[in-house]
């Protein structure tokens, strides 16, 4: 057994010894232990290394609070957790902990030079110190700031743990069981609701963990709280372990986070290693209790100066004594009973400081019975030690005046600068907190939603009170759900009850510019710091904060905030409240990224849609680009081919004889009703009223602010139905633009809309051969030139499937599209491949039809527009119905700035430089000799090579545009700039000839 | 997240079925064509921008796929009432927050 751990005592299992292993040496702590416990009951208080000056730092917390005990655990390749809480990892069989922020080692630190430089570091030093030259900031300043200063390192690998998610409804959520928790639960689950309880640490009991004295109901505190648990098992409580509440959000709705796995030895191989949990709760009690404040003086932060609840909490919980010669220092009664049970369980209490003149005479007489010396009125001004606190300098204060200090030897110091409420949550709900005068603390106020705060969380103390108020706030809970509850208010003998005051640093005769006097452990702020802030005009906490960085990293100012409030309100000479304090944000703890991401990862993170042609592309070779949520085949590289070889070699094979393109992507909506065609009219710019059935028209559809949304080949099937083709992206905005005007706008039009985007298999077939391989494969319907031109629809069967056949063409080349029912998209391709074979047919990819298009001049809305263009811009002037009365963004078209000169227009650029491709993005001028920042006149939208024109083209939104053509441009990229002359859209074939086969 | 009432479907259900579609009672013009610049500007353009109650618009897309209207309180994100599209402008709750 360890020299610090008393045998038998604690709630672990003194029969069970667990092995781990911490900065590479071995120990051996046991079952029920954290990591913290563990080594304390080692011996081992130094656990890390401060943030900024490297100071030795060791636990000064037992919970979750903790600022200092960060370490590194890992369970093998991928499972490597940086900033863990000794005072929360639990220990289990083979644990390997490593310490964080030193090198070469925990003992001997070479970063502690900064320590020695303190005066350097102080306040802001980042913006006075770092400012000259500008240049050194990126390569110099920064990546040594950041490798000296910081929290753990980031893991490097893939985290190979599965995370689950739960949703969960309750009619009573409890956070926190602790007595007030308990006692809610109970009075609750009584009244008949459905209560869930849950709490952060391993086991249940709070507080009364570490205060086994308490007799409660007549029985002592352990024994209670074994039945109540009990009780609130047979009464179907669901009791959650190991559980955070990590925000709280609107509508009680509150997130908790389970840690499924981390304490096990070894996890079941199926097992999530945590499960987020999304409860809605229709009331919440949060009895999260208060957290213990540090006293802020001299040499606060060394190893084994630590919370007095802490201590008491290591003592009772785990059996482990923090030391074997105490010092104390308090501003509150709750330190006393930390030391009387310490020095009962045989620690020698070296002194015991109060900072108040006049303690509560029954604490005084435990103490002189236990022969412990009290300092009432006095201060603690410095302490020594390198690696663990030495010895405690304590002084006299008397009217204001601090006497000269006695040092006093001790191997632990245990402070308690009174509690601080835990309203992290309640203030999630933009609940108000209320400055308590008297408490000098923040005391929850109103929220909106239904929430009740009980126990130590409203600034009860002692068990009686906040077990009653427990128990009032489950029967509360209970009304405003209309069940009858009568309260049980339990009976407490034994309790501990008391108060303390509130300070700012302690009161010293030392120069305060030489104390380290710590405020926040973590981030290294001390007193001087946050005066100094206030001095440097930060008047807000806010300002102090970002300042100082206090109240910032992974404990989010838990210890510190309301010292470092007090002090920032001393210094501005005004009251805490009208400094303010910073806001609370979930999460309450780290929270993996895990838990949050669920089963939202890999493949799961996004879907992936594939058409009924996907497999036959993947089984040719395709490779693949993601198009909205679609994944298309890009291009079919045939052995030794890269991108460029294999988009000519199919644009050519296209131009030359016949491709095939796998169009099932595009969005489809069918309009159907008897006034689908007035739909029609008022939702596209084009006129619908003389479109024949059995023709097709292209469509062009605007927002209400006259700028292109989307666009696509409309046909008409009969006079009450459109088949409504839309962009791949712009597929559920369109449907939802056209559901928005008809149901809010035009009830009265008798139209269904409905989404057939997955209904039909779409292949396109573009070429001059293009009939030749369809029409043998055509029913019931004459296809060529004369019976069938171009912009025509009609069904049909084609390879013996039902079919919606329109030829239409986005690639200038005579071109079919042929609409088949999905699950016969596969076997149309294949009858069409086969077909297609005399002809060397050739499937080509996402690349390729861009490429056709552009050399054609066809826009890609999204790409060659942007939200800000018009028809007029686009060029696409014919495509409105001019003569109707109106349509989605007509009205628009004529406001003054939608005809002013001087818009950017879509127009035709070739680089001078035949190979020369220009960026996607590319900004234009017209002057490349001008002075820095050039005047843009506009930028390239698409730019391709044209293996069919053999050389590059662009297009391109320029201003004024449409008016340049056959100017000349300058493009800066990266290396040179190139020249490009302003031309027409149509590259090829600008006549439309080849469409007329 | 939001708990939502929607009026068709007459059942309070996740945020995450529902859309926000913009300010309500903003009806377009029955002839834009004789609206002046002004006019077609301000429906374009010019919102509420409302500290407190919010006359909105919200659809249940994942849902019936009706859009409907609410009024939400922008301060507290409470939804006060929700109902249904083409109903006229109601007035506020009178025991706004209340329980």
């Amino acid at each position: 057994m360890s020299r610090y751990r008393i045998p038998g005592k604690g709630r672990v299992d003194h029969a069970a010894p667990v092995r781990f292993s911490f900065d590479g040496r071995s120990y051996t702590g046991l079952r029920g232990d954290t990591v913290a416990s563990a080594l304390l009951a080692n011996g081992v208080h130094l656990m890390g290394r401060s943030f900024k000056y490297h100071r030795p730092r060791g636990a000064v917390t037992a919970g979750s609070e903790e600022p200092n005990a960060l370490i590194g655990t890992s369970r093998g390749k991928g499972r490597f957790e940086p900033n863990t809480r000794a005072t929360m990892q639990e220990l289990r069989a083979g644990l390997v902990a490593e310490s964080q922020n030193k090198w070469p080692g925990l003992g001997f630190d070479l970063g502690a030079v900064n320590d020695l430089a303190y005066p350097l570091f102080s306040a802001g030093f980042y913006y006075k110190t770092f400012m000259w030259p500008r240049a050194f900031w990126d390569r110099v300043y920064e990546p040594v700031i950041r490798a000296a200063a910081g929290l753990g390192r980031a893991p490097s690998e893939p985290d190979p743990d599965r995370y689950a998610s739960r949703y969960l409804h309750a009619d009573l959520l409890v956070v926190g069981a602790g007595p007030a928790g308990l006692a809610a639960a109970r009075a609750a689950a009584r009244a008949g609701l459905r209560v869930t309880l849950v709490d952060e640490h391993a086991e249940m009991g709070g507080a009364l963990l570490s205060d086994p004295g308490v007799v409660i109901e007549g029985r002592p505190a352990w024994d209670w709280l074994a039945a109540t648990l009990d009780e609130l098992r047979a009464l179907g409580v669901r009791l959650m372990c190991r559980t955070t509440a990590i925000g709280y959000y609107h509508q009680n709705m509150i997130g908790l986070c389970e840690r499924v796995t981390d304490h096990l030895d070894s996890p079941p191989e199926n097992a999530p290693r945590e499960r987020l949990w999304r409860v809605r709760a229709a009331r919440v009690v949060l009895a999260q209790g208060a957290i213990e404040k540090p006293l802020v003086f001299d040499g606060n932060d060394r190893p084994g100066v630590m919370l007095a609840g802490a201590a008491q909490t290591y003592l009772h919980r785990f059996g482990v004594l923090v030391g074997r010669r105490a010092a104390v220092v308090t501003a509150h009664d709750s330190a006393y009973f930390a030391a009387f049970d310490l020095a009962d369980a045989g620690v020698r209490i070296a002194v015991l400081v109060d900072t108040r003149d006049a303690p509560p005479a029954a604490l005084l007489d435990q103490a002189r019975r236990r022969g412990i010396e009290v300092l009432a009125g006095h201060s603690v001004t410095a302490t020594t030690g390198r690696l663990r606190i030495r010895s405690v300098r304590v002084n006299r204060v008397r009217d204001g005046q601090v006497a000269g200090g006695r040092a006093i030897a001790c191997d632990c110091l245990l402070m308690s600068g009174g509690w601080t409420p835990s309203l992290h949550l309640f203030s999630h709900t933009k609940g108000s907190l209320i400055w308590d005068e008297a408490a000098q603390t923040y005391l929850p106020g109103e929220t909106i939603e239904d929430c009740h705060v009980a126990g130590a969380g409203k600034g009860l103390w002692g068990y009686g009170a906040v077990l009653a108020d427990g128990d009032a706030a489950g029967v509360a809970a209970a009304s405003a759900l209309g069940r009858a509850a009568a309260g049980a208010a339990p009976a407490v003998a034994h309790d501990r009850t008391g108060s303390g005051e509130a300070l700012r640093e302690l009161p010293s005769d030392l120069a305060p510019s030489l104390a380290r006097a710590f405020v926040d452990f973590q981030n290294d702020v001390t007193a001087k710091d946050i005066r100094l802030a206030v001095r440097e005009g930060m008047k807000s906490i806010e300002h102090v904060k970002r300042y100082t960085t206090t109240g910032m990293a992974t404990d989010q100012g838990k210890l510190s905030n309301i010292n470092g409030l007090m002090i920032a309100a001393d210094t501005l000479g005004k009251a805490p409240p009208q400094v303010g304090l910073t806001t609370f944000r979930p999460p309450y703890t780290p929270t993996t990224f895990g838990a949050l991401a669920g089963y939202h990862r890999g493949s799961h993170f996004e879907l992936t849609r594939k058409t009924p042609i996907d497999p036959w592309a993947e089984e040719h070779g395709a490779v693949f680009e993601p198009v909205a949520q679609w994944r298309r085949a890009w291009y079919f590289p045939r052995p030794g081919e890269d991108m460029e070889a294999a988009v000519a070699r199919e644009c050519l094979a296209t131009r030359a004889s016949v491709g095939i393109f796998d169009a099932s992507t595009l969005g489809k909506i069918e309009v159907a009703g008897p006034d689908a065609v007035e739909f029609m009219n008022r939702m596209y710019t084009n006129p619908w009223t003389k479109l024949a059935p059995g023709r097709t028209r292209y469509g062009l559809l605007l927002g209400e602010d006259g700028f292109i949304r989307d666009d696509g080949v409309i046909g008409r099937l009969a006079d009450d139905l459109f088949h409504v083709t839309t962009t791949t992206g712009g597929a559920a905005r369109v449907l939802t633009m056209m559901e928005d005007y008809l149901q809010t706008e035009w009830p009265d039009l008798r139209v269904w809309l409905t989404s057939t985007t997955e209904h039909w298999a779409v292949a396109a077939l573009n070429g001059p051969n293009a009939r030749k391989v369809l029409e043998p494969l055509v029913e019931g319907l004459d296809i060529s030139a004369d019976a069938f031109p171009h912009m025509s629809v009609a069904e049909c069967r084609v390879a013996g499937i039902p079919a919606r056949l329109f030829r239409l063409s986005f690639t200038g080349e005579l071109g079919f599209e042929i609409n088949v029912p999905a699950r016969h998209g596969a076997d149309l391709w294949r009858a069409l491949m086969a077909a297609g074979a005399p002809f060397d047919i050739c499937p080509y990819g996402t690349e390729t039809m861009h490429v056709l298009r552009a050399e054609k001049g066809f826009i890609i809305v999204g790409q060659d527009t942007d939200g800000t263009v018009t028809p007029e811009d686009a060029g696409l002037g014919w495509a409105i119905g001019k003569a109707k009365p109106d349509f989605v963004g007509k009205r628009s078209l004529s406001r003054p700035d939608m005809v002013a000169p001087g818009r950017k227009q879509l127009v035709g650029l070739l680089t001078e430089e035949d190979d020369v491709r220009l960026e996607e993005g590319a900004q234009i001028v017209d002057d490349p000799d001008q002075p820095l920042p050039m005047r843009m006149v506009g930028h390239v939208t698409s730019s391709y090579r044209s293996a069919t024109l053999g050389r590059s083209i662009a297009m391109a939104l320029i201003e004024n545009g449409h008016s340049r053509i056959g100017e000349v441009v300058h493009v800066p990229m990266p290396g040179r700039t190139h020249r490009a002359r302003i031309t027409g859209t149509a590259f090829y074939d600008p006549d439309g000839a080849r469409l007329k086969l | 997240m939001l708990l939502i009432h929607c009026p068709y479907c007459d059942e309070t259900l996740p945020e995450a079925e529902f859309a926000y579609a913009g300010e309500a009672h903003i009806a377009r013009p029955a002839d834009p064509m004789a609206t002046s610049d002004e006019e077609w500007r301000d429906f374009l353009f010019i919102r509420t921008n409302a500290k407190g109650p919010h006359y909105e618009r919200w659809r249940h897309v994942h849902g019936c796929g009706r859009f409907f209207n609410a009024i939400r309180d922008t301060v507290s994100d409470r939804f006060l009432m929700t109902y249904k599209a083409g109903e006229a402008r109601p007035a506020l709750p009178a025991k706004e927050g209340a329980e």
